[in-house]
């Protein structure tokens, strides 16, 4: 396989992954915008710093107001990562890569780009937006079908499929960061009233409230939400499931390929050193630390599979 | 599709049969649903220096070209005697120049030609090929009247647009294959991969590497590219995936380096080698020339067949066929007159209103006048360009091109078509894969069938015998 076709359904897996999660951080602050409209902006600047495009909003708007986040995330073509540009950059890539992808893969790529850049041609009304919401998660989750249904298992799946779970890894451990403030055990200490929809907001960003309900019933503690969201290896959004997703198709490569390699090498360690808990050992080490690491970790390692697979020369 | 007299020309009668039976709406939802095919499918192309339409689709239109059996016989074998006369003219004038030594051809028109490529002189391309893939563009005029348009053997586009019509067809009316007996266009891309595969070079150890060379994702073609490199199972590489490794043009895959054999490439020859040919080429491959040189790669096409596109050159087509069979041409030339011959001027410039004028290194349908349809002043404005630069133009009459019908909102209407059958060449001998691409003008009356120019397409069927 080219390596750049490689890198170009890893970069295909990344982009969609990542509309799916900007989709879900955009449902997570329009609800606290519904809700609780005195802590809207607070919690929409959060959104922009998760997405990486605070200072590209600031640069071109002066208030946090909900239809102009809106719209930046979904629309802006000065946001570099909203809604419409990422679907575009996954079509590019899906076209790059198309020798290599099923025609089921590619048409529903193709077709979620029609459909999204049809949908978003216009500001979206605020109570069209759960509707687009849902609209962009139903394509994602159309391509995501074709991919599983249809792809060899070969190592062009195995670079989407790395793009995948980094992305999301990435997604997670943002949100987590942005929001650390929140889970520090002080705050509970100090005998402040858990903010419950603040914590839901965070569950809800990475569609685990559920989930979490399911596992933990009524408690909700901070060190129970970041055990969730890092160590806990059956939540497919969490740092551990991710990581030891990415150790696999980083194995299968080594394997196919016959060759091992640094990236997998560092995705090994990733898991040794950062995913073995407890999780209060995370706590004492400082939960922001920890995760500023882990996301220089995770993006070390794209840069380590991209000069390992010689995606560019 | 009609006789002189308003009967039905035989080979459509089933079709006429099963279409008379049919509900129109049914036809026009089975349009609106190709459309949406095509777009799913993503085949589309870019219509160069539009800002704003980036990606558009052809007109598909669902009513089949029929070509009866008997016809299309005689169609292949004037073909087939044209493909071999264009490759044997090739390999000649970058020899010894037979031809123009015998003064059959005019020294100046390959000496002062742009497309001719000194540097392929003495040069044998893998297999003495050099015309791997051709599109001969064919039009009809009456029953048994079929004139050979244009040749094109630089890098003829299309033919996705034959295989994804088919399919399209085949989708939307499966009935109509079961009723109606036609031949197979589907193997085309693996009678292009053992085609190009039978042309390596002498350093192939082994079985050939294929790997298609597209400009990028920007290329108008681009789907045509991977397209062709998916159907055929070879690599689709764009000149940064590609380095000269060991005296042999590799690219660059996930596990290092590997050698490519055969490159199909889509790209013009100037862009080919920076180093070789225009240095701010940023699509090809830096010295892939001299690797081709010491036979380390075949190109297909050759660097240098584009000279055969040449549209005074084409006037010169009978006689290049005669030279080199020793036959008469099987399929006639349209007439042409030459524009750098002062008196064809005169005559040109006399009755312009009612001839085609194109450009000799045009293609597309841009840059050319069509006088019949041509306003007053496009006609002066046009005289000027003529008279200024002479021998840039050659000239053709109207020719009164057949209609087939395509289905409209009213029903059925005539417009006129051309016929571009693919032609594949190897050491092994010459496939055409039965029909082509038929290109359809849509708006009623026009002549222009390109696809730039807003011109259509439709599947083209030749019947069993």
């Amino acid at each position: 396989m080219l390596g750049k076709t490689a890198g170009s359904l890893f970069w295909m897996a990344r982009y969609l992954e990542r509309s799916e999660n900007n989709a879900r951080l955009i449902d997570a602050g329009f609800r606290i915008a519904l809700t609780r409209s005195q802590t809207a902006p607070a919690e929409w600047r959060s959104i922009l710093e998760t997405a990486g495009v605070d200072q590209a909003f600031l640069a071109t708007h002066d208030d946090y107001s909900s239809a102009r986040v809106v719209d930046f995330l979904l629309r802006d073509p000065a946001n570099p990562s909203s809604i419409l540009s990422i679907v575009k950059h996954a079509r590019d890539n899906a076209r790059t890569a198309r020798t290599a992808l099923t025609r089921e893969v590619w048409e529903a790529v193709n077709t979620s780009w029609m459909t999204l850049t049809d949908l978003l041609k216009r500001p979206v009304r605020e109570d069209d937006l759960p509707d687009v919401l849902a609209a962009i998660r139903q394509q994602s989750a159309q391509v995501r079908g074709a991919l599983t249904g249809t792809m060899l298992r070969n190592d062009g799946y195995n670079f989407a499929r790395l793009g995948t779970f980094l992305e999301r890894a990435d997604n997670t451990a943002r949100i987590l960061d942005v929001k650390y403030y929140l889970l520090l055990p002080s705050v509970a200490h100090i005998g402040t009233s858990i903010d419950n929809v603040q914590w839901e907001t965070i569950l809800r960003s990475v569609s685990a409230h559920r989930a979490y309900r399911w596992l933990y019933g009524a408690e909700i503690s901070a060190l129970k939400i970041a055990e969730f969201l890092i160590l806990y290896g059956q939540m497919p959004r969490s740092l551990a499931f991710c990581c030891a997703k990415m150790q696999d198709n980083l194995a299968w490569l080594q394997r196919g390929y016959g060759e091992e390699t640094e990236a997998g090498r560092m995705a090994d360690a990733l898991c040794r050193q950062k995913l073995a808990g407890p999780i209060q050992a995370i706590f004492d080490g400082g939960l922001h630390e920890y995760l500023t690491d882990f996301l220089s970790a995770n993006s070390a390692l794209a840069m380590q599979i991209e000069r390992d697979y010689r995606f560019v020369e | 599709m009609m006789t002189g007299d308003g009967g039905t020309r035989p080979p459509y009668r089933e079709y006429c049969e099963w279409f008379d039976a049919e509900d129109a709406q049914r036809i026009q939802r089975k349009t609106q649903q190709a459309e949406a095919f095509f777009r799913t499918t993503g085949i589309t192309f870019n219509v160069y220096g539009e800002a704003d339409a980036d990606e558009r689709l052809i007109p598909f239109d669902v009513v089949p070209r029929i070509i009866a059996a008997g016809e299309w016989r005689r169609l292949s074998r004037g073909i087939e005697q044209r493909v071999r006369a264009l490759n044997a003219f090739l390999y000649d004038i970058y020899h010894r120049q037979e031809i123009l030594r015998a003064g059959r051809v005019p020294t100046a028109l390959i000496a002062r030609n742009d497309a001719f490529l000194p540097m392929m002189m003495g040069m044998d391309p893998p297999g003495g090929v050099y015309t791997h893939i051709s599109g001969i563009d064919i039009v009809r005029t009456g029953a048994d009247e079929f004139y050979v348009l244009e040749d094109n053997a630089r890098t003829p586009s299309g033919v996705s647009y034959m295989l994804e019509n088919r399919e399209t067809m085949l989708q939307m009316f499966p009935e109509l294959f079961a009723k109606v007996p036609v031949r197979e266009v589907g193997d085309y891309p693996i009678n292009l991969l053992k085609s190009l595969s039978a042309c390596a070079p002498p350093m192939c150890g082994g079985t050939p590497t294929v790997a298609v060379l597209t400009p990028g994702i920007h290329n108008s073609a681009y789907f045509e590219h991977s397209f062709l490199a998916d159907q055929m199972g070879a690599e689709l590489v764009e000149g940064h995936d590609l380095r000269v490794v060991d005296g042999r043009v590799a690219m660059r895959t996930t596990q290092g380096y590997r050698a490519i054999d055969v490159l199909y490439r889509r790209v013009d020859d100037d862009f080919l080698d920076p180093l070789n040919f225009r240095p701010d080429s940023m699509l090809g491959v830096p010295g892939i020339w001299d690797v081709y040189r010491a036979g380390g790669i075949t190109i297909a096409n050759a660097p240098g067949t584009g000279i055969a596109d040449d549209k005074a050159l084409y006037s010169y087509m009978p006689d290049i066929i005669e030279f080199y069979t020793g036959e008469k041409a099987l399929l006639p030339n349209v007439p042409t007159w030459r524009c750098s011959e002062p008196e064809h001027l005169r005559e040109v410039l006399d009755r312009l209103p009612e001839l085609v004028v194109k450009e000799v290194h045009g293609s597309g349908g841009y840059g050319m006048l069509v006088g019949p349809t041509a306003s007053r002043k496009e006609i002066a404005a046009f005289r000027a360009k003529l008279e200024a630069n002479p021998g840039n133009y050659i000239a053709q009459p109207t020719l009164s091109l057949s209609t087939v019908p395509i289905f409209t909102k009213k029903g059925l209407a005539p417009r006129h078509v051309d016929l571009r059958p693919f032609v594949l060449m190897s050491p092994q001998g010459i496939t055409i894969t039965p029909g082509g691409l038929t290109r359809v003008a849509m708006t009623r009356g026009s002549l222009v069938v390109n696809s730039s120019q807003g011109g259509g397409t439709k599947d083209t069927w030749v019947l069993e015998d």
